[in-house]
C-alpha cells in the first residue's frame, strides 16, 4: 500500500511554521506530563508506605505537668493502670514521641565503642513491656521487656537503659552480614561508649521523620519518664476510637488537676498531615496533566482544522480524481504522526534533561528509563486522537468541490 | 485609531468565535497556573523585613565535633551554645544583639474558669524589639538593665492580651507563667512575619510567640528548650545546669550591624572569639564561622519549599504550551483574514497599519485571557489553601503588585506570541489574494 510519505512530507516542508509549533508543544506537554506522572508515582509510593501501628484504631495526647504539687511518678503509674483497664482500649504506653508525627529523638548507635567510629543514627520511643502491643508490632526474634527491666528516666541525666529492642531495618543497618535472629544477644554503644544489649527485633516501626532516609531504624528503650511533658499512645478495639477519645482525655485531665492534656490527636489525622505534602503534589499535577492534554489536542484540532479549511480546493480535486475518503483521511494522520514523531523523539531529551535538572536541583530521583516510551506512545495517541475529528471532516469534502471556484 | 483597531479586534473576535476563545482559553489557563505558583514562591521567598534585611545578621560559629563537620560537606551548626550565646551577649561588638531561643511553660489565667494551657515562650534580649522592628500597641521591651538583673517581666502578643486582659492596657499587671509570677512591660500589636525568619529551626512559617522575656531566666528558671537541640557529645554533667552548659546547640543569635565596615569588624570579632575559645580547648575545628543576612539566611535554609519550586517551572513550561498554542491558532486565523487584509493594503493601509491593527487585536486576547487567568489563580490559590489547609497559613493571597504582575505577564506573552503572526499578515500578497477571488 501507497502511504504517500513522500509527498506528504514535502507538503509539511512548505509550511513548516505550522508543522514545528505542533512539534514543539509536543514536545514540551511530553516533558511535563512525564516527569509530572513520574513525580506523581514517586509520591504515590510514599504515601503508600505502612508505619507499621494500627493507624486506624490508634491516638495520642500529651500530658503537661506543672506546679509544686505535680508528682510525675504516681500520676504515670495510675494514668497507665486507668488507661490499661477502661473497657475498649488494647494497651496504652507512655512514651516520648509518635511516628511519623513529625517531631522525636534520635540517637547514633555504634557496633564499636569510640569517637572514631561510624554510628548509626536511630530514632527513640520510650516505653514498657506494653509497647509492643499497643504498637502492634510483632516481635520477630528474641524476648519482650519485662516489668523488672523498666527504668525511670530523670529529665536531667541522660543514663541509658542496658537493654533495647530494635527494628530488623535498624539490625541489618548495623549488622549487614548477619541475620536478624543473630543480632539478639549483640552488644552496641550509646554516647560513643556506653554498652546497649540488643533483646529482641520486632517488625516494622517508623520513626518519627518520614523524609529521613532512616524511617524504618527504630529503637525502644524499657524506661518510663518523668519528665514534665510526655505523651500517651493509646490502642483501641476496632470502631471505639471516635467514643474513646474524648471520654480518655476528660478522665484523664479530670483526675489530676495539676496537668494539662492537650495535643489529642489520632493516627488517621496525623497520616493526613504528615503526608498532606505529598499528596497536594499528587492533586496539583493530576490537575497541570488532564489541562495540558485538553489544551495541547485543542491546540492541534485548531491547527489541523485550519490547515484542513485552507485545503478544502485540493482535498476536493483529489476526491474528484479519484482518491477515497480512507486516503483522505490517512493522509492528515500520517502527516499528523510525523510531525508528533519529530515532537515525541525531541520530547524524549527534554524529558531526560527535565529530570537530570530536577534530580540535580531537588532532591528527586532519575526517572525510569521506560517512562519514555511510554509517554512517547500516549503522546502519539493523544495526537491521533486530536487529528481524528478534522481528519474525519475532511474526508467528507465532496468531490464536487473541486469545481467550484470558491 | 486605537479605538478603530479595537473595534476591528472585537468584529474579528466575533467572526471566529471558537477560535479566539481557544486562545482566550489558552492563555488564561498559562497564566492561571502561573500565577498561583508564581504568587506561593513570591511569598515564601518575599523579604520579611525589606527595611533591615541587609543589616540583620545570623552568627554560626563552628564549635562542632572535631571529627565530623555538623552539616556536609563542612558547614558550621546552624544555631550556637548557651556558651556562645551568653558570651557574645556580654562582648555586645556589634551595633545591636539578641540570642534567642523557644521555649515554654503552662499559663495559669487569674480568671478561675479558664484553664491553664500551654504556650511558647521566646526568650531574647531587650534588643529584640528594636532589632526586629517589633511593633507595639502598649508599654515597649524591657532594657539591657532587666536582662543583667534577670527582672521577671514579659511582653505579649496582642491576641494574649485579648485572651487575658479583654484586649486593656495590661501593663503592670502580672502574668503566672512556668509556675512564677511575671510582670507585664509591654503589648505588641498585630505582628505577622512571612517567613518568621528569626528562627526557621522551629518552622519558618510558624507563628510569632505569645510571649517575650529576658533570655538570662532560662537559667534561673530552669525554662525548657522547645527548639530544636542538637548535641554532639555528652553533656559533662547531669543535671539542667550540665545540660544547659554543654555543646549542644539549641540558640539562635542575631546582630545588627549597619555597614560593611561594621560587618568585617564583627567578623574579626567572631574569629579571634573562636581562637580565644579554642586556646580554652573548646572550638577543636578549624575557624569557620559565618555571618548571613537574612535572605541569604533564608536562602541557606531552603526556606521556599523544593515542590513550590518545582511547581513554579513547571507552570511556567505549561505557559509556554499554552503560549505555542497560541501562535498556532493566531496564524490560522491570521491566515484566513488574508483576503481582508489584501483590500485594506489595496486601499491604501501601510504594512505598519495593518501590523498595529493585529497587535492590538492579540492584544486585546492577552488581556481578556489575562483577566480570565488572574481568576483562575485565585481559583488555584483557594484550591491550594483546601489542599495544604493550615500548612500554608498566608502563603495563599494576592496583592495588588501581583495582580499587576499576572496582567502583564498576560500582555507581554501575548503580544510575543503574537508577533509572528502579525508579522507574517503583513507580508500578505494584496494581488494575488485579490485576484483569486
Amino acid at each position: 500500500m501507497n502511504w504517500e510519505i513522500g509527498p506528504i512530507f514535502r507538503a509539511v516542508m512548505r509550511n513548516k511554521v505550522g508543522a514545528v509549533l505542533i512539534a514543539l508543544q509536543v514536545a514540551v506537554t511530553m516533558t511535563i506530563i512525564v516527569n509530572a506522572i513520574f513525580i506523581i508515582n514517586e509520591r504515590k509510593e510514599l504515601l503508600a508506605r505502612e508505619s507499621g501501628i494500627d493507624e486506624a484504631n490508634t491516638f495520642y495526647l500529651s500530658s503537661s505537668g506543672f506546679g509544686d504539687n505535680y508528682n510525675a511518678q504516681v500520676t504515670v503509674e495510675e494514668d497507665l493502670a486507668n488507661l490499661r483497664q477502661i473497657p475498649g482500649v488494647i494497651n496504652a504506653t507512655q512514651t516520648n514521641a509518635i511516628p511519623i508525627s513529625g517531631g522525636g529523638w534520635s540517637m547514633g548507635l555504634k557496633t564499636e565503642p569510640g569517637v572514631e567510629n561510624e554510628g548509626v543514627g536511630v530514632a527513640v520511643y520510650f516505653t514498657d513491656q506494653h509497647g509492643l502491643q499497643t504498637y502492634d508490632v510483632e516481635l520477630l526474634a528474641g524476648r519482650n521487656f519485662t516489668d523488672a527491666d523498666i527504668t525511670w528516666r530523670d529529665p536531667v541525666k541522660g543514663d541509658w537503659p542496658q537493654m533495647t529492642i530494635l527494628t530488623q531495618a535498624m539490625a541489618k543497618d548495623l549488622f549487614p552480614d548477619l541475620p536478624y535472629q543473630d543480632v539478639v544477644g549483640k552488644t552496641v554503644f550509646i554516647n560513643d561508649d556506653e554498652p546497649i544489649q540488643i533483646i529482641g527485633i520486632i517488625d516494622k516501626l517508623h520513626a518519627p521523620w518520614i523524609g529521613w532516609d532512616g524511617l524504618e531504624r527504630v529503637m525502644l528503650v524499657p524506661q518510663h519518664l518523668l519528665f514534665d511533658s510526655y505523651r500517651y499512645l493509646i490502642r483501641t478495639e476496632p470502631g471505639q476510637l471516635d467514643r474513646l477519645m474524648p471520654e480518655i482525655e476528660a478522665l484523664l485531665a479530670d483526675s489530676n488537676r495539676n496537668r494539662i492534656i492537650r495535643n489529642m490527636n489520632s493516627m488517621t489525622d496525623t497520616r493526613e498531615r504528615t503526608y498532606r505534602g505529598h499528596s497536594a503534589m499528587v492533586s496539583m499535577l493530576t490537575i497541570i496533566i488532564v489541562v495540558l492534554t485538553i489544551v495541547t489536542a485543542l491546540g492541534i484540532v485548531g491547527l489541523v482544522s485550519f490547515s484542513v479549511n485552507r485545503r478544502r480546493k485540493q482535498i476536493g480535486t483529489r476526491r474528484a480524481l479519484g482518491a477515497t475518503r480512507f486516503a483522505v483521511m490517512r493522509y492528515f494522520l500520517v502527516e499528523n504522526f510525523m510531525i508528533t514523531s519529530v515532537g515525541v523523539l525531541l520530547g524524549a531529551a527534554m524529558t531526560v534533561g527535565l529530570n537530570i535538572w530536577l534530580v540535580n536541583s531537588f532532591e528527586m530521583q532519575r526517572i525510569d528509563w521506560y517512562y519514555i516510551p511510554i509517554g512517547m506512545l500516549c503522546l502519539w495517541l493523544i495526537g491521533l486522537l486530536a487529528v481524528y475529528g478534522p481528519a474525519r471532516k475532511a474526508a467528507s469534502i465532496p468531490p464536487a468541490l473541486a469545481t467550484r471556484t470558491v | 485609531m486605537f479605538r478603530y483597531y479595537l473595534r476591528l479586534a472585537l468584529l474579528s473576535y466575533k467572526r471566529n468565535p471558537i477560535l479566539s476563545s481557544l486562545m482566550v482559553l489558552a492563555i488564561a489557563m498559562g497564566i492561571g497556573a502561573c500565577m498561583t505558583t508564581i504568587t506561593v514562591n513570591y511569598i515564601m521567598s518575599s523579604d520579611p523585613i525589606p527595611q533591615k534585611s541587609e543589616q540583620l545578621f545570623y552568627v554560626q560559629l563552628d564549635s562542632w565535633d572535631p571529627n565530623s563537620p555538623a552539616r556536609e560537606p563542612n558547614d558550621p551548626p546552624d544555631q550556637v551554645t548557651w556558651t556562645d550565646a551568653t558570651n557574645l551577649m556580654k562582648a555586645k561588638q556589634a551595633f545591636r544583639q539578641s540570642a534567642m531561643a523557644r521555649s515554654g511553660g503552662v499559663v495559669e489565667p487569674e480568671n478561675g474558669d479558664s484553664k491553664p494551657f500551654m504556650t511558647d515562650i521566646r526568650l531574647a534580649y531587650s534588643d529584640f524589639f528594636a532589632m526586629f522592628n517589633v511593633p507595639f500597641q502598649y508599654g515597649s521591651g524591657w532594657d539591657s538593665q532587666s536582662d543583667d538583673n534577670r527582672d521577671m517581666v514579659v511582653v505579649i502578643s496582642r491576641a494574649m492580651n485579648d485572651q487575658l486582659f479583654g484586649g486593656e492596657n495590661s501593663v503592670g499587671k502580672t502574668v503566672r507563667l512556668a509556675g512564677h509570677n511575671f510582670r507585664v512591660v509591654g503589648v505588641l500589636k498585630e505582628w505577622r512575619l512571612v517567613p518568621r525568619f528569626y528562627d526557621v529551626t522551629t518552622g519558618a512559617f510558624d507563628n510569632t510567640e505569645d510571649f517575650y522575656m529576658p533570655m538570662p531566666l532560662k537559667e534561673s528558671l530552669e525554662l525548657t528548650s522547645n527548639g530544636n537541640v542538637n548535641c554532639w557529645k555528652r553533656p559533662a554533667e547531669d543535671g539542667f545546669l550540665g545540660f544547659l552548659y554543654s555543646e549542644c546547640v539549641n540558640f539562635q543569635m542575631w546582630v545588627e550591624l549597619r555597614d560593611d565596615a561594621e560587618k568585617q569588624a564583627y567578623m574579626a570579632f567572631l574569629n579571634s572569639y573562636a581562637d580565644e575559645q579554642r586556646a580554652l580547648g573548646r572550638f577543636e575545628r578549624p575557624n569557620n564561622n559565618r555571618l548571613s543576612n537574612v535572605m541569604e539566611w533564608m536562602a541557606y535554609n531552603n526556606v521556599v519549599a523544593d515542590d513550590a519550586e518545582i511547581m513554579l517551572w513547571l507552570s511556567l513550561m505549561f505557559l509556554l504550551v499554552c503560549l505555542l498554542n497560541t501562535i498556532g491558532l493566531l496564524l490560522a486565523k491570521f491566515s484566513g483574514k488574508a483576503g481582508e487584509i489584501s483590500l485594506r493594503r489595496a486601499v491604501g493601509a501601510s504594512r505598519r497599519d495593518v501590523f498595529m491593527q493585529h497587535l492590538v487585536e492579540t492584544g486585546l486576547i492577552g488581556v481578556i485571557g489575562g483577566i480570565a487567568g488572574l481568576g483562575l489563580a485565585m481559583l488555584g490559590l483557594s484550591g491550594i489553601g483546601v489542599l495544604y489547609g493550615d500548612l500554608a497559613n498566608d502563603l495563599t493571597s494576592m496583592d495588588p503588585k501581583l495582580v499587576a504582575i499576572a496582567l502583564g505577564l498576560a500582555l507581554v506573552s501575548s503580544i510575543l506570541a503574537g508577533l509572528y503572526p502579525t508579522w507574517r499578515s503583513t507580508r500578505v500578497a494584496p494581488a494575488s489574494q485579490l485576484k483569486s477571488q
